[in-house]
């Protein structure tokens, strides 16, 4: 596990039905709902109460890596307003869930008003697939993919909060599912933000490596735990006229996934003109 | 105000330190020492580290009994090995008791070398388990161009005088404390012959110093006469 | 050896990208290194621990830097050497070429010195006559060649067996030009030939320094070639090149850092030879050089020790960082631009350089955090680009089209009423330009995006309003 941050640890006296505020994640919420259902779906089926605050826009990572502090302190203030009341924040994202819990105190540090609640806020944090092993201690996945599957590790996830093992634990639980180890699985898939439009021919090779290491994996879908690696990871696929299809492992562990992938499979060359890269 | 002045000043500010602070209280990590657990072991765990360690970055080792076999020993190696028969010796009057000047087979001369010498044969202070690395320091009877100079480096070392780490070797080195020039001008941890993976990283051997490291290991055999050569 | 000028880093990135040859030993390099890390840390178990060790080793040097900078100082003088501390690189420059003059060297051999580099030394000397050989073999084929290094530890990575063959049929006339150079063994061992002469008729040999030891005077060089230790005991005189930085308390100290420094910068155990020297030759000893002379450089480094970046100050220069990016991985280091690519690049090069100019390469990277991951000193890698990031928008260096985009995003972010009005329409025109076929092959405003992938077409609504429609109840505050 070169690289993972170990698993955060959870707090002593966890509450029985806990009420839990779903960070949808700015991707989620304008690009695939879909997502953010799964997530309150498996969120329920762990015993929580699941409530959306309806002013929730982002975690202001755009802000936060582009020097802009001032705004990103702004929309996290924002966020601790409205989400400290709850017991748990969960995120089906760890970038954003980094940003919440290792970045939010880092970035409210000298403001008397929100240093203690930015603190207490990153605290209960997490990503989704950590909060239902290891807050939850939750693996009863109630689902069936007979297909085979292959995960891409997002790097703040692995990195910022350690996870790698348990994506991998639930894909275990889901009846039929055929996990294919990826090469390379924590390597960066070249998203990174605004990094993948600032540098769109560095970013555009990291996903070709992605794209041909999934590939070779013989794998009918790509799994990760982040939006906007996988929109970028479905965005090559699709360039390149690959039948792989793209989606969120929230989508396949919460039961069954009705709707059609990241941008639909290519299914012919045809409808691909050329796929001019 | 000199350049010495100016960096100084300059170090003191940023870290707000006044000029003539004294040392500062020892941090507390130094009060801990962090040693592998790979430097421990009783002397025979430790032997055979240090032989597997040194074999794995392409040193050969031959066993000897007795330090007065350690000449034919060497004379034989070179032989099997098609190397020179001529060797440059370091003048340590230690190098007299491992009948280096009678072996048959073998000439010698001692002292420093411009590398005209293809072989050199040197003591050690030490093997050390933790990686399979010798020591060597220099001094008025070991000149440090026969470490390096020579294609073929033959080391001598004492199986009682492996060590686990390196921080048992240097306390062969620093008995007493010794700092400045009361230490000896060099001292080397050596782990193989000489090596590069600059192309392409593959990895070639013998860029600049020499191509081939060899240990005499005295003392101490076990299982048989033949004497285990690796 | 010309010092890299340009910091543009997207026009070098695009040749790099254009350069097959590069890009198959970048490729080499990066799944080599990815394999090769968890073994290699793995046979240490107590690997993290000795991290953590470093770390504290080198914060409290740096916190008491003046202190042990004087006790080196001290402990180099009584062993008999000569302490010469320099404020910037041309300072360095002028004590070095005084020192060669002093001694009325013609010749001076060099072990490799990424901060010699710094000081474009090489040329500065050769200007002033002087014949300089580069002894560390890839730094002598990038010698031959005019070229910098691209990876602090590894210079010559980007170059093939096939280029390096024939910069030696280039440069090594005399030999027969049929002899074979088909494998690397052939091209060392006639480097091995050739440096030979140059490291015996050398008047002077300069050295770096991977670390200083204060307690003692000594310095530690460490080498698989052992040129850095024919590099300092053949000639007359030794002069060794030093950051201030590089100084640590005592020999313990080292020994724990050594444990950790090979192993991330090749994936050894320990390099071949690790070497502390204690001043110049003793008056009984058959070898070593006569002179000892010590050049301790600041060159930028009092000036980040006092502010928020001091933590790359902790850099022992193993090249994990480089090995590790896989932007670096994607373009090599001379797309940086500085003496120093990659990651480390990306933090020190805005130091060194000013980040007026060096903008751009902090905000190449994706914050994967693989460099904070592997770097042995633990330096917070991504957040120190980062922090050059809040330097580089406050001072309005970086692309105002950027800036604006960021302004308007981050103020319909602060109005969620207005955010969600504005998305939903936004989201209504990429379903329907997405059409049919669920995909954008080109946005307009989103060219970055669309040059190399497609853009998948949103599934339509906003999470948040269909919530709300299927579960009134549950919307919070």
């Amino acid at each position: 596990m070169t690289g993972a941050a170990p698993p955060v640890t959870p707090p002593v006296t966890p509450p029985v039905t806990p009420r839990v505020g779903l960070f949808a994640t700015c991707l989620v919420d304008l690009y695939r709902p879909s997502v953010g259902f799964a997530a309150a779906s498996l969120l329920e089926q762990a015993g929580c109460e699941v409530d959306v605050p309806r002013a929730q826009v982002c975690c202001g990572q755009p802000a936060y890596n582009a020097g802009d502090r001032t705004n990103a302190a702004a929309i996290a203030r924002q966020t601790i307003d409205l989400f400290e009341g709850f017991d748990y924040i969960v995120a089906p994202s760890g970038s954003c869930a980094g940003m919440l819990r290792h970045h939010y105190p880092d970035l409210l540090s000298d403001d008397p008003q929100y240093a203690t609640r930015a603190q207490s806020v990153a605290d209960k944090t997490w990503e989704l697939i950590g909060f239902l092993t290891d807050v939850r201690s939750w693996t009863d996945i109630d689902a069936s993919w007979p297909a085979s599957v292959t995960y891409h590790d997002a790097c703040s996830g692995l990195r910022e909060l350690g996870i790698k093992d348990q994506p991998r634990q639930l894909l275990k639980k889901v009846e039929g599912l055929e996990l294919c180890e990826l090469e390379a699985a924590d390597v960066c898939c070249g998203f990174g933000g605004t990094f993948c439009i600032k540098y769109p021919e560095v970013s555009g090779a990291m996903v070709d490596n992605k794209v041909d290491d999934i590939v070779a994996t013989g794998a009918a879908t790509v799994l990760s735990g982040d939006l906007g690696c996988l929109m970028n990871i479905a965005g090559r696929l699709s360039r390149r006229g690959e039948a792989v299809e793209a989606r969120h492992i929230a989508e396949i562990l919460a039961g069954p996934a009705t709707g059609p992938a990241i941008g639909p499979a290519i299914g012919s060359a045809a409808d691909n003109d050329g796929g001019k890269a | 105000m000199t350049a010495r002045d100016d960096i100084l000043g300059r170090i003191r500010t940023a870290l707000n330190r006044p000029e003539g602070a004294g040392p500062p209280p020892a941090p507390e990590y130094a009060n801990r020492f962090l040693i592998p657990a790979r430097t421990q072991g009783t002397p025979a765990e430790l032997t055979e580290r240090f032989i597997a360690m040194a074999t794995e970055v392409d040193i050969s080792i031959g066993r000897v009994a007795e330090a007065g076999g350690v000449g034919t020993a060497i004379a034989a190696w070179l032989s099997a090995e098609g190397l020179p028969d001529r060797a440059v010796v370091s003048p340590d009057p230690a190098m007299d008791a491992y009948g280096l000047d009678d072996a048959p087979g073998l000439t010698i001369h001692r002292g420093a070398t411009r590398g005209d010498d293809l072989v050199s044969i040197t003591p050690t202070i030490a093997g050390i388990a933790e990686t399979g690395s010798i020591m060597v320091t220099t001094g008025p009877g070991t000149p440090y161009t026969l470490n390096f100079l020579p294609e073929t480096h033959i080391a001598i070392v004492h199986v009682d005088r492996i060590v686990g780490g390196y921080e048992d070797a240097w306390a062969r080195v620093r008995s007493n404390g010794e700092i400045g020039a009361a230490l000896p001008r060099t001292v080397t941890m050596i782990t193989g012959p000489s090596r590069s993976s600059d192309i392409e990283r593959e990895v070639t051997v013998g860029v600049h110093g020499p191509k081939r490291l060899h240990i005499v290991l005295v003392g101490d055999i076990e299982g048989g006469a033949d004497g285990k050569k690796t | 050896m010309a010092h890299q000028t340009s910091l543009d880093f997207s026009k070098n990135a695009a040749r790099a990208q254009a350069d097959a040859d590069l890009q198959s030993a970048l490729a080499k390099l990066q799944r080599d290194t990815r394999l090769a890390r968890p073994v290699i840390t793995g046979r240490l178990p107590e690997f993290e621990d000795l991290r953590d060790r470093a770390v504290a080793i080198k914060d409290h040097t740096l916190a008491h830097l003046d202190h042990f900078l004087e006790t080196f100082e001290a402990n180099v003088t009584d062993a008999g050497g000569h302490v010469h501390w320099c404020n910037d690189a041309g300072g360095a420059r002028e004590t070095i070429l005084q020192i060669c003059r002093d001694s009325d060297a013609k010749i001076v051999g060099k072990s490799k010195s990424m901060v010699s580099e710094e000081i474009a030394l090489n040329d500065y000397l050769i200007a002033h006559g002087l014949e300089v050989v580069e002894t560390d073999l890839g730094e002598y084929i990038l010698q031959l060649r005019e070229e910098t290094p691209s990876h602090v530890v590894m210079p010559a990575i980007h170059l093939k067996k096939e280029q390096i063959a024939e910069t030696f049929r280039d440069h090594h006339t005399t030999l027969d030009p049929a002899r074979p150079l088909d494998v690397p063994s052939d091209i060392t061992e006639e480097a091995r030939t050739k440096l030979r002469e140059k490291f015996l008729a050398a008047d002077v040999g300069i050295t770096g320094a991977n670390m200083l030891i204060a307690e003692t005077g000594s310095i530690v060089v460490v080498t698989n070639e052992g040129n850095g230790d024919l590099t300092q005991t053949l000639p007359r005189v030794h002069i060794v090149i030093a950051a201030i930085e590089k100084v640590v308390p005592r020999v313990e100290d080292a020994l724990s850092i050594l444990r950790i420094l090979a192993r991330s910068a090749t994936g050894q155990e320990i390099t071949c030879y690790t070497t502390f020297a204690t001043g110049p030759k003793r008056p009984d000893d058959l070898d070593g050089p006569e002179e000892l002379h010590l050049i301790l450089l600041d060159n930028g480094r009092t000036k980040l020790l006092e502010g928020e970046f001091r933590d790359v100050l902790r850099c022992i220069r193993c090249g994990a960082c480089q090995s590790a990016c896989p932007v670096y991985g994607a373009v090599g280091g001379h797309a940086y631009g500085g003496v120093y690519g990659g990651p480390i690049g990306a933090v020190l090069t805005p130091a060194l350089d000013g980040i007026d100019k060096a903008w751009p390469l902090p905000e190449a990277s994706s914050f994967c955090g693989n460099c904070e991951a592997v770097c042995p000193m633990r330096i917070p890698l991504p957040g120190l680009m980062r922090r050059w990031r809040d330097i580089a928008h406050k001072e309005k260096l970086n692309k105002a089209g950027a800036r604006r985009g960021l302004a308007l995003w981050a103020w319909a972010a602060r109005r969620p009423a207005f955010y969600r009005f504005g998305a939903r329409i936004a989201l209504r025109l990429l379903k329907t330009l997405g059409g049919r076929r669920g995909y954008l092959r080109r946005v307009p405003l989103a060219g970055g995006w669309t040059t190399a992938r497609d853009l998948p077409a949103p599934e339509g609504g906003t999470f948040i309003d269909r919530w709300q429609k299927e579960s009134p109840g549950k919307t919070g505050s």
